[in-house]
């Protein structure tokens, strides 16, 4: 699963979606792979705006990715471009678990 | 034809061996990616997007919309299809869930989204504290928000009657959706429905806050506005049934004769407009 889809994900029950604990999803127990994918710019550019920036810090954190700047980048250059493609599109969480902040719930990550 | 729908819930109908089936004939693949493209041109999406594909399955819509350089997540039922999908090596992120339980993404996600021959499975229901109805308003509430302003949909499903299609658009209507039909080959047994959806106004095209704009410049497309032929339909249809007016007059004087009570016979006055006072 990318990192992408962890930043769009809440917790499916009704009750959960208003609160603000149960966004982001929160990783236990990840394992991490690194594709290989086509870069592609105007994607990237196109979701940037609907990137829930504090969530892909906390998201990143916990899986060990550091080195994302703090503020949001209006525009995002080549260089900046490809970090993110890396850790949004070509991380992939293969095993673990995705729990919800809210109820505790956890969704389990197969592959 | 027999109707899958009518067997059994699509998560045991599509066990392996049918997914199996399902993904290797090349009949149903040709089908499902000429559909997906369909589809995909209804949307026009001008740039790279990321798209919601409802009822995934094995992947096969996926693999045109990772063709076209368009990013997708998946949802889908039933866990077998998903498993051929990880086999096949899909580029889009899957998940095993049931949109009729709702769409568990954040408000605003998705840039667009498609469905192909998968809701009307919706229209199930499979257990007795859920209902077809239920199903069909969580599911198109949850999708309307996951989609963003000016956003689309276009859901390919196979009705199973009139009724079953009213239901569905019914349903995408309320949730707030501009819901609009489009069928290709329509009275041949090719027959496809898509339903196009849209949220808000489209801001790229101007204002594309109507399904007829998303298909006006399609070559080959009739455009039937029912709008107002329905909202007409419906004020005249009022008269049959309407306190006061003599079809309900004779309908009530019906009911009292049978309940056995007496009733004044019906003549040529009965339930007749009298003239004006003056």
């Amino acid at each position: 699963m990318k990192i992408l889809t962890t930043n769009y994900l809440t917790c499916a029950l009704r009750a959960c979606k208003s609160h603000p604990n149960s966004f982001p999803l929160h990783f236990r127990d990840a394992e991490l792979q690194q594709d290989s994918l086509p870069f592609n710019a105007a994607f990237i550019a196109n979701i940037l705006p609907r990137i829930d920036w504090p969530a892909l810090l906390t998201t990143a954190a916990e899986l060990g990715f550091t080195n994302l700047p703090a503020e949001k980048p209006d525009t995002v250059d080549e260089k900046a471009g490809m970090e993110l493609h890396r850790i949004l599109i070509e991380t992939q969480v293969v095993e673990g678990k995705l729990v919800c902040g809210n109820c505790g719930h956890d969704m389990r990550i197969n592959e | 034809m027999s109707r899958p729908e009518d067997t059994l819930p699509p998560d045991l109908f599509y066990n392996d061996h049918e997914s199996q089936k399902y993904t290797t004939s090349s009949r149903i693949q040709a089908i499902q990616t000429a559909m997906t493209q369909r589809a995909l041109s209804l949307l026009a999406l001008p740039y790279p997007s990321l798209i919601l594909d409802i009822g995934c399955g094995s992947g096969l819509s996926g693999e045109s919309l990772t063709a076209s350089n368009h990013t997708w997540i998946g949802m889908d039922i039933s866990a077998s299809m998903l498993a051929i999908a990880l086999d096949r090596e899909t580029a889009g992120d899957l998940f095993l869930a049931d949109v009729g339980q709702g769409v568990p993404f954040r408000p605003g996600t998705f840039d667009a989204a498609i469905s192909i021959s998968a809701i009307q499975w919706l229209c199930n229901a499979d257990s007795s504290d859920v209902s077809a109805a239920g199903r069909l308003n969580r599911f198109f509430e949850g999708l309307y928000a996951a989609l963003k302003r000016g956003g689309k949909a276009v859901l390919q499903f196979y009705p199973k009657n009139e009724v079953q299609r009213g239901m569905i658009t019914g349903a995408a209507i309320r949730a707030g959706f501009g819901a609009g039909l489009l069928e290709d080959d329509p009275g041949t047994k090719n027959v496809k429905v898509y339903l196009v959806l849209t949220v808000g106004a489209g801001a790229e095209e101007g204002g594309a806050d109507d399904v007829t704009n998303v298909v006006r410049g399609l070559e080959g497309v009739d455009i039937i506005d029912e709008r107002r032929k329905g909202r007409g339909d419906r004020r005249s249809g009022g008269g049959e049934g309407k306190k006061g007016s003599k079809g309900w007059i004779l309908r009530k004087k019906e009911q009292g004769r049978n309940k056995g009570k007496v009733v004044k016979a019906d003549s040529k006055y009965t339930g007749r407009k009298r003239r004006p006072a003056f």
